[in-house]
């Protein structure tokens, strides 16, 4: 089974050279950890900034660079600052390559929901429908279940709806699986998980074929 | 040159009524225009609705005009750590329209720009949609988003002049931009307000025709939300 930082180190491998990536709040920031060197990728924060880097070392934080999760952070070489209406601007005009985001549900259909649980919390949406509603490549980051034990992959999402039949792939503590017209198809097993328990945990529909390889991370 | 210099932040509130809407930008705490929201609280009016990304925190921000209960509506695409938005959302006591933050920013760009409506792929299929008009285009469902109508925009920018160009710095641009000359009359704040002739004309972000008054800000505070640093090695 993976913890947080392994999610994060799986879901880097799906970086490529040349991407532009967008990184949710969560897990997802953790993968610019991960991504290797040796590849030039920019990250992009749907709040104005394209090229950001590490977070700054004490005493630099600047008040007027941070990232989406308002965090402080740091711009590498060749990075540029935009306004809120053009960062959207490269979301929807599908110029981002990948979209790595946090989920309380996912369906077999793609479709995803992360925004609000009624009568209990609601956060809001942010950018994430704007961003599952343009990108071509959204990876899922998450838990494969929730704190009650319960499946967040699902035939159907029970939560009001963040976009509709767009994930591509989800990441998990527990598999690697990618969202078809059959089902969830089950890619990759975490070390030490059978395809029994992830198919116990999972409520929506899984398509296993022939051996499933363990994740090499 | 036509001057737009005010005294100011009294000088440049000037006209705000009970029951006006008005736009602030920022993104969370960053390029927020604190001048201005000390002016709103100080004034009191009541009864406003405020486009702006987020609603600030419990005690900075536009959290400050939420804990006098100044605020009748927020459309904001993100309330989370805030909460006592959170709380007068969930109770009913304030009247709260979510929007997807890309949405958020292309609803202020199209009334600068003189759109009335755009279609957006965001929120289709989803309760953000409900009740609006959707179209196809190339195979792909969108949603027809009406510009947004308001009486003040209330923007910050790091240097401005006197005729009301503005430079922004870093990521307190974010919304900030997009805002002015969205409403009837935009209320620029800078760090630093320069003579005409100072700033190069190829840097402007936003040029003095879409500001309606422009005024030397003081004492900002710029707090951080989520202060995060790495070791030294």
């Amino acid at each position: 089974m993976l913890d947080k930082n392994g999610i994060a180190k799986r879901i880097a491998k799906e970086v490529k050279d040349g991407y532009y990536v967008n990184l949710g709040i969560g897990i997802p920031t953790l993968v610019a950890n991960f991504v290797r060197d040796d590849i030039s990728v920019e990250f992009q924060s749907e709040n104005g900034v394209l090229g950001m880097g590490p977070f700054p070392f004490e005493g630099e934080e600047d008040a007027d660079v941070i990232n989406a999760g308002k965090q402080t952070i740091t711009t590498l070489p060749g990075a540029s600052f935009f306004d809120s209406a053009l960062s959207f601007g490269m979301i929807r005009g599908q110029h981002v390559h990948l979209t790595i985001l946090g989920a309380m549900e996912v369906a077999e259909n793609g479709d995803i929901a992360n925004w609000k649980i009624p009568g209990k919390m609601v956060k809001g949406m942010g950018g994430a429908m704007d961003l599952v509603a343009s990108a071509e490549n959204i990876i899922v980051a998450m838990m494969h279940t929730n704190r009650a034990g319960e499946s967040k992959l699902l035939k159907r999402c029970t939560l009001p709806l963040t976009g509709v039949g767009c994930v591509t792939k989800i990441v998990t503590n527990l598999a690697v699986l990618e969202v078809t017209s059959e089902g969830f198809k089950l890619l990759e097993r975490a070390p030490g998980v059978s395809v029994d328990e992830i198919q116990a945990a999972t409520k929506g529909k899984l398509v296993v074929e022939g051996e499933i390889p363990e994740m090499q991370i | 040159m036509i001057n737009k210099t005010v005294a100011n932040v009294s000088d440049a509130l000037k006209g705000v009524e009970d029951g006006m809407t008005f736009m602030l930008g920022g993104f969370g705490l960053c390029g927020i225009p604190e001048n201005a929201i000390d002016e709103l609280v100080r004034l009191g009016i009541k009864d406003i609705t405020c486009i702006s990304n987020n609603a600030g925190v419990d005690d900075f921000g536009l959290g400050l005009l939420l804990q006098k209960r100044q605020i009748k509506k927020m459309i904001s695409s993100y309330v989370g750590e805030n909460d006592e938005f959170e709380r007068q959302m969930l109770s009913g006591e304030l009247e709260v329209e979510l929007t997807p933050q890309g949405t958020l920013a292309e609803k202020c760009r199209a009334a600068q720009a003189g759109f009335p409506a755009f279609y957006t792929p965001a929120g289709y299929g989803t309760q953000v949609a409900e009740g609006k008009e959707t179209r196809e285009f190339d195979g792909k469902m969108y949603v027809l988003e009406p510009a947004f109508k308001a009486d003040f925009a209330f923007v910050k920018a790091w240097k401005g002049d006197e005729a009301g160009n503005l430079i922004f710095k870093g990521t307190a641009r974010n919304f900030n931009p997009c805002m002015c000359g969205a409403a009837t009359i935009t209320v620029a704040e800078v760090e630093e307000l320069l003579p005409a002739g100072s700033l190069d004309p190829n840097q402007i972000h936003i040029p003095g025709i879409f500001v309606q008054r422009i005024f030397q800000g003081k004492n900002y505070e710029k707090r951080i939300e989520q202060r995060t640093v790495r070791m030294r090695q």
